[in-house]
């Protein structure tokens, strides 16, 4: 049995306004395997995005409250002081995100930026900096990369940004990196090429990731596992194949019933009625409940515990432990 | 109310079923780019290059592509947000904006449009059933009998004007905002809708909700729609044709299921091909394309596609394909593989 | 008569608030204690110079020797006498109206002309934003300060000229503040979606482009009201406002400034009125824009 390179428990991320408090995570529990690719999927407003900026200590301080918790390559990260957080940032954890744009100083050539990162965490010279950030370009398959290092963010096109991004965060070798959505904005043609080469990096350089889309049909090309992610609760977790050709939690059916994919076109596609929470109002029992074609009178009571209906899957649903009895 | 609607429609349609509802000729729009202090014109945008096709009454016209292709600006010439470089415009027999022909302003009225951004799209100061109102109420209709329509046309889309009716944008979910979008584009009793991705800033789950409802909705008002969208999954289900763009130009067009089946342009092929498979089993191994989209400021010569194309030839940079003429084949793609004289090693036998 | 549409008998969410815009916005300026006490601070300052004929112990203009520059408690004078022997308070209560009057009447004509400007150099763009922006560029070159006195210098002193003067140095930063907004606003697809119906130009503008631009204009504009204040008592200060024996409060400042050393409390007294008066104002600006902003 190898260790586990994350493993959170109980976590659960308040977010605190002066007229409210919004639990935006709630009780989330998962473990990483080292070479592991988990996707967590969800709509917008169910927690995907809080939870992985609650692995990197990303949510600001004075308004969000963290609870539960988060162990990363053994460590504890809710205890690290600032060294520590920055330590990990970068080298044991990197992450991407949906806008290149944001990672990068627009005013800046990519590839000092890359050199400045590379030699600040190894203590190397600029130039030896440079030389590494050649070989990442090389790595993430940038054509003409020597070229392209000179060149600044603005003037690449979003899918050579994206893999620009993607050179910085393997710059340090990382062995998590957190993945948010980062094709969402990319065209189709190039969303497949970004999918492909993390894919071929993650298992050439043998990291884990945690990869986060709204996109079930992103998470069919690139996960191992998937967390489904419903109201700030993980639903539903599951390997792929499993999870996507039966599906036991009703929301989960639902999503994947109601994605437009070659279904006959004279007929209303499935869908899923209302409307996604309000995480104001939560009810008091299953998230999914008011929109659930299989709630009974105990969903609207019952928060759903936790049931292993066959092996390696989580499912918080009252029927589906009913059908299995 | 619904049945005075269809006789209204009657009443509008001049040229019969047969006739083309929208026939675009040559559509043409550059963006002129300007630098230095003194505004000079440096280069232009190719947004729209020499764009042909009719949508006929009735039907869906879908038309993807990816960013940049021009389709968000086809919409807007369309509705005449922006003015057209070139090109004419005819709807239902009438040349849009000519002598003779349909004013601009009368052609809003019958041509209608929801945009993307549900949120920017509605303003927020205003409670959303005056939104709705303001079209009518700008023609004359009186305000209490224009605020009654809009509320017939919440429960139409699916919410209740009781709860719904006075409320402001920012307390509604993105769901609901597209919905009242949709409700204001039926207050002006158009013939036409144009939605520029209406759906693509959706959750899933809620996406498939407000295409039911465009389908239930196309039906009942006796709606033609032209479906701009990025999202090919979707553009099948809705559409009868399908219209593929790529840098400012048609590639393809065609009957939905022929396109989606036998696509005939590389680039279709390939843009049916980068769909992620929604079986873990089937994994693409390979990306069919490589490299992003070019730059509209200076698009490939001859073929815009030949720079990612796997099968281009020397023929393909040195002279553009051309689509071929509107009712000839039902489905028609600018392709010189497509062409028998083209001297393109792959052309297909005459 | 209605179809069954998917979702429509569920598609009502469970949102608990139904306050209007404005309603959100009172909403939250009532849970907003900072922004309400200096509202009410500002307002006793307000009503305090309107009601000051009632208020004031003494006449403001009533000069004595002896009693000259006296501590403020010294029989009766709360907040002392100045080097004319007048009391302090009264003057200040005397004098609030027209520093009031030269802080607020000069951004409201402002914000009309300038706010106007603006708008439709927003929203014509082009050539016409060009030629009123540019223009608005050459007053931004010059501190407004400076520009100010040099106005008000030109045409001489007095009140009305003095209003005049400031009124001209506000203009430009409303009229870039309504131009920008303006342009945001053109370019959102509500406008596009307003124009698309064909109605005509006027409406779209009232109803659509209007509302949205006055917000920022007029939280720009009552934090001006600040500046104005100073920048009114700035010019009395050189003498080029309001003239003597008038009370006002940048008139008071300097002619007690020659007495710091021997009575630096009531000199002090001027300056800590147009302190609170400014600070008020900015922090109820403050307070207005964060409540202002319903969907942060």
């Amino acid at each position: 049995m190898t260790e586990p390179l994350a493993e959170v428990s109980n976590l659960s991320v308040d977010f605190v306004t002066r007229e409210s408090s919004v639990r935006a995570v709630n009780d989330v529990n998962f473990t990483m395997l080292p070479g592991e690719v988990m996707c967590m999927l969800g709509e917008s407003g169910s927690g995907k995005s809080v939870t992985m900026r609650a692995l990197m200590r990303l949510l600001p301080p004075k308004r969000s409250v963290i609870s539960g918790g988060i162990r990363i390559a053994g460590q504890d990260v809710q205890a690290m002081d600032a060294t520590a957080l920055r330590r990990m940032r970068g080298s044991t954890v990197s992450m991407i995100f949906q806008e290149p744009m944001t990672a990068f100083d627009p005013v800046v050539r990519v590839g000092d930026q890359i050199a400045e990162v590379v030699s600040v965490h190894r203590g190397v010279s600029h130039a030896a900096g440079r030389q590494r950030a050649l070989d990442l370009f090389e790595l993430v398959r940038i054509p003409s990369a020597q070229r392209r290092l000179d060149a600044y963010p603005h003037e690449l096109s979003g899918g050579l940004r994206q893999r620009a991004m993607i050179a910085l965060a393997l710059s340090c070798e990382p062995k998590l990196l957190l993945a948010d959505e980062p094709t969402t904005a990319l065209d189709a043609t190039v969303q497949i090429q970004v999918l492909i080469l993390l894919r071929r990096l993650q298992q050439e350089m043998g990291m884990s990731v945690i990869f986060v889309t709204h996109d079930l049909g992103v998470a069919a090309e690139i996960a191992d596992r998937v967390a489904v992610m419903y109201a700030g609760r993980v639903v539903e977790t599951g390997p792929v194949r499993d999870l996507m050709r039966r599906p036991l939690h009703p929301y989960t059916a639902g999503l994947l019933a109601s994605t437009v994919h070659d279904q006959p076109r004279d007929q209303d596609l499935e869908t899923i009625p209302g409307t996604p929470p309000d995480m104001r109002h939560l009810p008091p029992g299953c998230a999914f409940a008011p929109r659930c074609p299989r709630a009974g009178t105990d969903c609207i009571t019952t928060v759903p515990p936790p049931v292993t209906p066959a092996p390696g899957r989580i499912v918080r649903c009252l029927r589906v432990e009913a059908e299995l009895v | 109310m619904m049945s005075a609607t269809l006789m209204e429609l009657d009443q509008r349609d001049r040229g019969g079923p047969q006739q083309p509802l929208l026939v675009v000729r040559n559509l043409r729009k550059h963006f002129p780019i300007r630098s230095g202090i003194l505004g000079r014109v440096s280069a232009h945008v190719r947004a729209v290059d020499n764009v042909s096709f009719t949508v006929r009454k009735g039907e869906t016209l879908g038309i993807v592509g990816e960013s940049g292709c021009g389709k968000s600006t086809v919409a807007r010439l369309l509705m005449r947000l922006i003015n057209p470089d070139a090109g004419e415009q005819i709807f239902d027999g009438d040349a849009v904006g000519e002598h003779g022909g349909i004013s601009v302003a009368d052609l809003r009225r019958q041509v209608q449009m929801v945009f993307q951004d549900s949120a920017s799209s509605l303003n927020p100061r205003m409670p959303v059933q005056n939104s709705i109102a303001f079209g009518p109420i700008a023609f004359g209709t009186p305000r209490v009998e224009a605020v009654g329509q809009a509320r017939e046309l919440l429960t139409r889309v699916g919410l209740n004007p009781a709860l719904f009716g006075g409320r402001y944008p920012h307390e509604l979910s993105g769901g609901q905002k597209q919905r009242i979008n949709i409700a204001r584009a039926l207050a002006m009793q158009p013939r036409m809708i144009i939605l520029d991705e209406a759906v693509s800033a959706l959750d899933k789950s809620v996406e498939a909700q407000v295409l039911n409802l465009l389908q239930a909705l196309k039906r009942s008002f006796n709606l033609t729609y032209v479906f701009i969208s990025h999202d090919l999954g979707v553009v099948r289900w809705i559409s009868d044709r399908v219209m593929v763009m790529y840098l400012g130009e048609i590639v393809e067009i065609g009957p939905a299921d022929t396109i989606y089946t036998g696509a005939r342009h590389p680039y279709t092929r390939a843009l049916l091909a980068s769909r992620p498979a929604l079986d873990p089993d089937q994994r693409r191994e390979e990306a069919p394309v490589s490299g992003d989209p070019p730059n509209p400021i200076n698009p490939p010569s001859g073929c815009r596609f030949h720079t990612r194309c796997p099968h281009a030839e020397p023929v393909c940079a040195s002279r553009a394909p051309s689509l071929g003429a509107e009712g000839e084949q039902a489905h028609r793609a600018a392709c010189h593989m497509q062409d028998p004289a083209s001297g393109h090693s792959q052309a297909i036998a005459a | 008569m209605s179809t069954t549409i998917p979702g429509a008998a569920t598609a009502e969410g469970s949102l608990p608030t139904q306050r209007g815009y404005w309603g959100t916005v009172g909403y939250r300026l009532r849970y907003d204690p900072v922004t309400l006490f200096f509202a009410a601070l500002l307002l006793l300052i307000i009503l305090s110079a309107i009601f000051a004929p009632l208020l004031a112990p003494f006449d403001p203009y009533q000069e004595s020797i002896i009693r000259r520059l006296k501590p403020p408690g010294f029989r009766g004078h709360m907040l002392g006498t100045d080097e004319l022997g007048r009391d302090v308070l009264s003057r200040l209560l005397h004098g609030g109206r027209i520093t009031l009057l030269m802080g607020m009447v000069p951004v409201l004509v402002a914000t009309l002309i300038g706010g106007g400007l603006g708008l439709v150099a927003g929203f014509a763009g082009g050539v016409v934003n060009a030629v009123i922006m540019r223009v608005m560029d050459v007053f931004y070159a010059f501190p407004s300060v400076l520009l100010a006195v040099a106005i008000s210098g030109a045409m001489g002193g007095g009140v009305g000229n003095g209003m005049i003067a400031l009124t001209l140095v506000f203009i430009p930063p409303l009229c870039r503040v309504a131009e920008t907004a303006t342009t945001q606003v053109r370019n959102l697809d509500f406008v596009d979606a307003a124009r698309a119906t064909g109605a005509p130009l006027r409406l779209v503008l009232w109803h659509h482009v209007l509302g949205n631009v006055l917000g920022p204009v007029l939280i720009y504009a009552s934090s001006l009201t600040s500046v104005s204040v100073i920048l009114a008592s700035g010019l009395s200060f050189l003498g080029l406002g309001v003239k003597p024996p008038e009370p006002d409060w940048g008139l008071m400042l300097n002619a007690l400034r020659q007495a710091i050393y021997v009575s630096p409390l009531v000199c002090a007294m001027p300056g800590i009125a147009i302190l609170l008066t400014s600070i008020s104002m900015n922090m109820l600006s403050d307070g207005l824009r964060s409540a202002m902003d319903v969907r942060s």
